[in-house]
């Protein structure tokens, strides 16, 4: 049956079901619904989720059909007052676990992966389901801050649409049949050592996985291993190859960075340790009392990014052009020789300023060259740092973190050849989506069937498990022990908080199925190996890092590729247990991260290519992945679909981004559908005017266009990965662009018809600057007072880049709805907290600004007195108070308040359905239901605990002890939350600064949140 | 003249009600319309409309009441549209009818006497339309006693400050003073049908409404007195209801809301749209039903005039409003107003300065005022420009506010259009309801107006 999806023949199974009636009788329904036709039926029948969500539907249509669902269920909801509650028991433990208090959560340490790179986070625990990441703060890649990703995933957790069972050609397996099958095929390769054995995986940088792999290596020497991340560093390994004769890994510090350059990176909201770049950047940013001077950033970037919009200089080059500006750069910073001029001016006109700021710096300064640019750029900028002195400094080099460093293009262009002349029998995906993300000419999708037998562990049924055979449901991370690698090399362990919700197993596990082990689950693979690693006992080890308070810090070796073993410093067996003990709670192999090494710049590599490239009239084409469902691993996540993304504000949808200029050139505007014509493969997608964007190019988000992504995926956005070619996979020239009759309605918070020019700049005035406060006196309402504690919340513009993180923390805290692609074009998202973007004069290479806008929990609040029904009120802790349960929803709060940061519940947003959904829930937040308003509550639910906890102690509630969720998850510390009747509070003291200023101070509502002015450090040089 | 005051009433009386007519005649005609005439086609189309329109609007209220106001299109900044428009509308069109009962009876303007009644009933009726809004509009309907002051276990009161709560008790007197007065008006004409009804059912019927009316000089007397009372109590109505419902915007600190300059200018143009809602009633009704002998042109040409002068004051107010925008040197406040007349909703600010302000001019025209067919089309833009001026002031309002990032536009649904036209259809329902059972001109007053009504002399 080769067919990759089996249709179901709901007649033949009815009538089979009828033959039955005859003699034959069933047992029981269980023996009835064994049969897997039966079960099918069964599924078609009554669907989980009832109508609309079904592959063959629109899926837009089908959203609204699932709201009318919703609304039928809300008739009836409606009704709910009239109907009897069911009776529901509350029961005590029996034996009560160790450690848990019902009501109170429990924190865990453990990580989650990107590109196979870990950052730790902390997962809130209630009662044994997780409901809310953190960051670790005692690890080196998340310092307590989380991303958006990692605020996402315990959604990922509890989707409904994950992969539940494994199965095979469509039909239910076991995992005991998929262990019998796999051993059998293995023994077939055994005969031929394993030569028809591939095992295609993401990057692994897991020490435990790598082991397996070599184990499995051992098992069948001629088995291949290979690697494809379609949005990994590919070109910073060549650079750094190129630069140094040898693979290394490179990772910043920019505490001390004073001249900072990036070339075409976003280093402050996407990479592997974004969110530790970012907390220094915004450390060396801060003006405030002892710390007068400020760093400063150049960005060169074709699209804008968070940051580019943190930039004192922003200049905007085509992705080609990047290349020649660095090598204008290393030469005026003394490297190498160059073009210092060219045709396009705007390339070079800033090089001799930059490169002086550069150059008084040195040993304080840093290039950073961008993931997507090509090794030539990675190079020259080694060679710019070390020129620059920062070298161990700013920069710090150490071997390469991943388990086996592999020109991952190369790789799988290795598998494509093989599969193409019939050499694999046997294909073990491990994660990943390559059928999805494969460049589009090695056609993967079609080789991979060439492939005897395919087996696919993936956390959905996705593109690439509809080709395989097998497909298996993998473990989410917070249901499996595993571990990785962070950007430094710190050895990060994850453990599991919950039981897999399905029949799910970690790749760990199944990589197990592979060696001639016996079967084991993933906590002991993992211990077995850190124990062995440990102990010292293994023989051939793959090498480990020193660990433990036993080995000397720094002392740890590891080898790049596979090589022999690494002298691996052992310690004391009897630590383990507590060695274990405390790396698992901590979250991190302490003292694991690699040792730098200071590598030197082989220049005579270094080849940049210094003609201009030439557009001919075509356009050139950028691929980037997205910034919020990123390659489209994310798609399924309706939160990171429905995140407002970093500067674009567009949700659900991917654009051809192009500039203003770009779109007069081609007579469109914002939703034109273009027709993108590139090496002979089209692409429908619609424009998107992005102010900033640069002239002559079109850049394309991937990960968007999913066929089989889940019901928040199927069918939104385009599929850029249609036109991308293994020999470009992030720019090339040759794109064009034709206009086509169609329109495309995107979902946008953002309202593309503002008028630029008088009311924009006014505006600006009035929110950056602030405006003439009234006196006291014109309010006719007496003042409040407050006795206790008066809770107040700074946001420092200086410090946030726009990443977004804390719109996800927030809807993750407080059991915010996801509303839907149509729901957001009709301005009804959801976010308790929103980043609002503006843009600064010219619309070509505007300045753009962020602004994070919780509630401004105003002192006299317009909304407050509006309401009817007493609804929103002031807390004697200065809080607007929203009370859902007397909430009638005539909606007048919204309309005065003057922030518009309240949200309505037009229909019933909330899934009160879906029941892996009800496990997500905050218990300390009220789902609230249709009809009501909803607003920031400034984590209300935090404060109480806080409060509570404190009054247990006798004690005031200590500064900092309260974290909003948004404060928690900021990577920079933008966000300051604390008491303003102690003058001694962070908060209080930030308020003091002279760059705070309350947004539309003259309405007289004396926001509780006030801002810290955006500060920009331009280079007089440029700017003069 | 003063003190001959019979002159100046013989003189005007000829104008208000054609000659010929005596007791009988007029008690004849319009009882007619109720009791014997046939049915005309007319009523059963308007009739059969309105219960089309009415069935479109109970469809739309269960799918609000099912699924939830999302299915209009007000989103996040535009939280009101369609609702709150209509609403104000509707109770602006009530209060032609209030003005002509109860200030024209106070100010003795005798020419009221026949179109009284069907002016009330159009009150009541709009006011009860007008009602349906702020109580679908809810996000939960069926909460909308908490806005009520009741005793309760929880303990917990309406927020006296929110303009929402005084448009409660507002709205609710007024259309209780509203009932009360049409129906007290009503029961010497349900009298009358009740002893000129033929059918024992219909007798008893119209016997239960008309509560024992014999027409005993007693009951002349306090029911003169009763009417009296009322229009004292609902004249300060036709000030307060608008003025209050005005405050919803003036209290709130929305650019072009925020303005102590509404409450007259509310005020006036809903006199303004209830004239052209007589008007509109009017004119069809007469030429169907032949009353031309007492909806006279001098009726028209009144409700003409007054329309004239309320929409100057409406043109008055326009032209402050912008004038106070500018002279404030408030940025956001001009940005409203400069959003208004050359921002994204343009079309709709000049289609309403078109329909309340520049066409409507033709009124100073006495050809134009005296000619029912241009009365009838000029009062149908006046409606649509009222409504219009509603959608502006809150719409647009609301539309593009302080924060730039927070605006949006707000585009109906056709759920917006089904619950708008809805209420039409609920209107003309219960007004050819009323066409039909109920005697729409008031018998007994339009007697009054008769020459053979002054013989004694004595009255007035």
């Amino acid at each position: 049956m080769s067919e990759p999806q089996k249709k179901v023949d709901l007649a033949g199974a009815r009538a089979r079901l009828h033959q039955k009636s005859g003699r034959e009788y069933w047992r029981s329904l269980e023996d009835l619904a064994a049969q897997p036709e039966f079960r099918e039926m069964i599924e078609r029948e009554f669907p989980r989720q009832a109508i609309g969500w079904s592959e063959d539907e629109d899926p837009v249509e089908g959203r609204r059909n699932f709201l009318k669902l919703m609304g039928a269920s809300l008739a009836l909801a409606g009704l709910s007052a009239c109907t009897r509650q069911p009776t529901e028991f509350i029961m005590p433990y029996i034996r009560q676990p160790e450690e848990l208090i019902p009501g109170k959560p429990l924190f865990f340490a453990t990580a989650t992966t990107l590109n196979g790179v870990a950052n730790g986070v902390l997962a809130e625990s209630h009662e044994g389901r997780p409901t809310k990441i953190e960051g670790n703060p005692e690890h080196p890649a998340s310092l307590g801050a989380c991303d958006a990703f990692g605020q996402a995933s315990v959604l990922q957790l509890y989707d409904p649409d994950r992969m539940q069972t494994a199965g095979y050609e469509g039909e239910i397996r076991s995992w005991g049949e998929v262990l019998g099958a796999v051993r059998q095929m293995l023994e077939e390769q055994r005969t031929k050592n394993g030569a028809g054995l591939r095992i295609l995986t993401e990057t692994i940088t897991s020490p435990t996985m790598a082991d397996q792999l070599r184990r499995i290596q051992q098992a069948f020497p001629a088995m291949k291993w290979h690697q494809w991340e379609p949005a990994g560093p590919h070109s910073a390994r060549a650079g750094a190859t190129m630069a140094f004769g040898q693979p290394v890994n490179t990772y910043y510090d920019l505490t001390n960075a004073k001249a900072i350059v990036s070339l075409d990176s976003d280093f402050l909201a996407s990479g592997t340790a974004s969110l530790r770049y970012a907390r220094q950047f915004s450390a060396g940013r801060r003006v405030r009392g002892s710390q007068p001077s400020m760093n400063r950033l150049y960005v060169v970037e074709p699209m804008p990014t968070p940051t580019g919009s943190k930039a004192d200089h922003r200049l905007p080059l085509r992705a080609a052009e990047i290349e020649l500006f660095a090598g204008a750069l290393a030469t005026a910073v003394g490297v190498g020789r160059g073009p210092q001029e060219g045709e396009n001016h705007e390339i070079y006109k800033w090089i001799g300023a930059i490169a002086r700021d550069l150059l008084n710096n040195k040993g304080a300064s840093l290039v950073i060259a961008g993931e997507c640019q090509p090794p030539s750029v990675h190079a020259l900028a080694h060679a710019m740092n070390a020129t620059l002195g920062n070298v161990g400094k700013t920069v710090f080099y150490t071997d390469p973190i991943e388990a086996r460093q592999v020109d991952q293009l190369a790789s799988l262009q290795n598998l494509v050849n093989d599969l193409d002349s019939g050499a694999v029998d046997m294909l073990l995906i491990l994660g990943g989506n390559p059928v999805f993300n494969a460049p589009v000419d090695l056609g993967l999708r079609d080789r991979l069937q060439k492939a005897g037998m395919r087996i696919r562990l993936g956390l959905y049924e996705d593109e690439t498990s509809e080709v395989c055979q097998w497909s298996l449901p993998e473990a989410h991370y917070l249901e499996a022990w595993g571990d990785a690698r962070a950007f430094d090399g710190t050895v990060t362990l994850q453990q599991p908080l919950i039981q897999p919700l399905y029949e799910g197993r970690s790749a760990m596990e199944v990589l197990q199925m592979f060696t001639d082990q016996p079967e084991l689950r993933g906590y002991d693979i993992l211990r077995e190996y850190w124990s062995s690693q440990r102990g010292g006992g293994r023989t051939g080890g793959q090498p480990v890092p020193a660990t433990g308070q036993a080995a000397a810090p720094g002392r740890s070796v590891i080898s790049p590729v596979s090589g022999p073993p690494g002298g691996a410093p052992t310690a004391p067996t009897g630590d383990f247990e507590s060695w274990w003990r405390r790396s698992v709670h901590d979250g991190l192999v302490a003292n694991s991260a690699l040792p730098a090494k200071t590598p030197a710049v082989q220049g005579q590599n270094i080849r940049a290519n210094a003609a201009e490239p030439h557009l001919g009239g075509k356009l050139e084409v950028i691929f980037r992945p997205d910034p919020t469902i990123y390659d489209g691993r994310f798609a399924n996540n309706a939160w990171l679909q429905e995140l407002p993304k970093p500067i674009t504000k567009l949700t659900w949808d991917n654009a051809a981004f192009l500039s203003p200029a770009t779109a007069h050139r081609l007579g469109v505007e914002t939703g034109v559908v273009l027709q993108l014509t590139y090496r002979g493969r089209t692409l429908q997608a619609p424009a998107w005017v992005q102010p900033g964007h640069v002239n002559g190019a079109i850049t394309l988000h991937l990960g968007y266009g999913r066929t089989r992504g889940g019901r928040a995926g199927n069918g939104m956005g385009f599929n850029p990965y249609g036109l991308r070619a293994s020999n470009a996979l992030w720019h090339d020239n040759g794109l064009e662009a034709k206009k086509t009759g169609a329109t495309h309605a995107f979902a946008t918070n953002l309202n593309n018809y503002i008028p630029e020019g008088r009311e924009l700049d006014t505006r600006r005035h009035i929110i950056h600057h602030g405006a003439e406060v009234p006196p006291r006196t014109l309010t006719l309402y007496p003042e409040w007072k407050y006795e206790g504690y008066a809770w107040g919340m700074a946001i420092d513009l200086t410090a946030c880049t726009g990443c977004s993180a804390c719109v996800v923390a927030c809807q993750a805290e407080n059991n915010i709805a996801v509303v839907g692609k149509d729901q957001v074009r009709r301005g009804r998202a959801m976010h308790w907290i929103r980043v609002d973007d503006y843009y600064h004069g010219d619309v070509n290479n505007p300045e753009i600004f962020n602004q994070p806008l919780p509630c401004m929990q105003c002192e006299d609040a317009p909304c407050e007195l509006v309401c009817p029904v007493q609804a929103t009120n002031h807390s004697s802790e200065g809080l607007n108070d929203m009370v859902y349960n007397r909430c009638v929803g005539t909606r007048y709060c919204s309309n005065n308040c003057p922030y518009k940061v309240r949200r309505f519940n037009f229909y019933l947003f909330s899934d009160w359905e879906t029941p892996s959904l009800k496990l997500l829930r905050n218990p300390d937040v009220t789902v609230r239901s249709r009809g009501v308003m909803e607003k920031c509550t400034y984590c209300v639910q935090r404060i109480n605990a806080a409060k509570i906890e404190s009054e247990k102690q006798n004690r005031k509630v200590r500064d900092g002890e309260i974290q909003t969720a948004c404060q928690a998850t900021c990577p920079t510390e933008a966000i300051v939350f604390g008491d303003l009747n102690d003058p001694n509070s962070l908060v209080s003291k930030m308020k003091a600064e002279k760059s705070n200023y309350a947004l539309l101070a003259d309405l007289n509502t004396r926001p509780r949140t006030t801002y810290l002015a955006q500060l920009r450090n331009p280079n007089p040089e440029i700017e003069g | 003249m003063p003190d001959n005051p019979n002159v100046v009433e013989q003189e005007r009386l000829q104008d208000v009600i054609a000659p010929g007519y005596t007791f009988g005649t007029v008690t004849d005609q319009i009882a007619a319309v109720v009791l014997t005439r046939r049915t005309p086609l007319f009523w059963m189309a308007c009739f059969g409309l309105g219960v089309a329109l009415l069935l479109l609007f109970l469809w739309s209220v269960a799918l609000i009441l099912a699924k939830g106001v999302g299915v209009w299109g007000i989103r996040t900044p535009v939280m009101w549209g369609f609702a709150i428009t209509n609403f104000v509308w509707w109770i602006g069109i009530g209060h032609a009818g209030t003005l002509i009962s109860a200030i024209l009876l106070l100010l003795n303007q005798k020419w009221r006497n026949s179109i009284n009644r069907f002016a009330e009933a159009m009150t009541l009726f709009a006011v009860a339309c007008a009602g349906m809004f702020p109580l679908l509009h809810l996000g939960r309907p069926w909460l909308f006693y908490w806005l009520f002051p009741y005793p309760n276990a929880m303990g917990v009161q309406p927020q006296f400050r929110s303009p929402l709560v005084w448009d409660v008790f507002a709205v609710s007197t007024y259309g209780t003073v509203s009932l009360l007065f049409w129906y007290v008006g009503l029961m010497p004409d349900l009298a009358t049908l009740r002893d000129r009804a033929r059918n024992p059912i219909v007798r008893y019927l119209y016997g239960v409404m008309a509560m024992g009316w014999r027409g005993s000089a007693r009951h002349w007397s306090v029911h003169e007195t009763a009417s009296l009372l009322l229009a004292g109590l609902a004249t300060p109505l036709v000030l307060s209801v608008h003025t209050v419902v005005s405050f919803d915007f003036t209290i709130a600190i929305v650019p072009g809301w925020h303005s102590t300059f509404f409450p007259p200018y509310f005020v006036a143009g809903a006199i303004y749209s209830g004239f052209a809602m007589v008007l509109a009633l009017a004119i069809p009704l007469r030429a169907v039903y032949g009353l031309q002998g007492l909806i006279t042109d001098r009726h028209l040409e009144n409700s003409g005039k007054l329309m004239l002068a309320t929409g100057e004051i409406v043109a008055y107010a326009y032209f402050m409003e912008t004038f106070t925008a500018w002279y404030s040197g408030d940025v956001f406040e001009q940005a409203a107003f400069w959003h208004r007349m050359f921002g994204p909703y343009a079309i709709t600010y000049w289609a309403l300065i078109t329909c309340n302000i520049i066409l409507p001019q033709a009124l100073w025209f006495k050809k134009i005022r005296s000619n029912p067919v241009t009365l009838f089309l000029i009062s149908i833009i006046v409606l649509v420009g009222m409504w219009l001026e509603r959608y502006v002031i809150i719409v647009t309002s609301l539309a593009q506010d302080f924060l730039t990032s927070s605006w949006d536009m707000f585009h109906a649904t056709r759920w917006d259009w089904a619950t708008y036209i809805g209420t039409i259809g609920l209107f003309m329902f219960l007004f050819f309801l009323f066409i039909r059972l109920l005697p729409m001109i008031s018998i007994f007053e339009v007697r009054t107006l008769l020459p053979q009504a002054k013989v004694a002399g004595e009255k007035s």
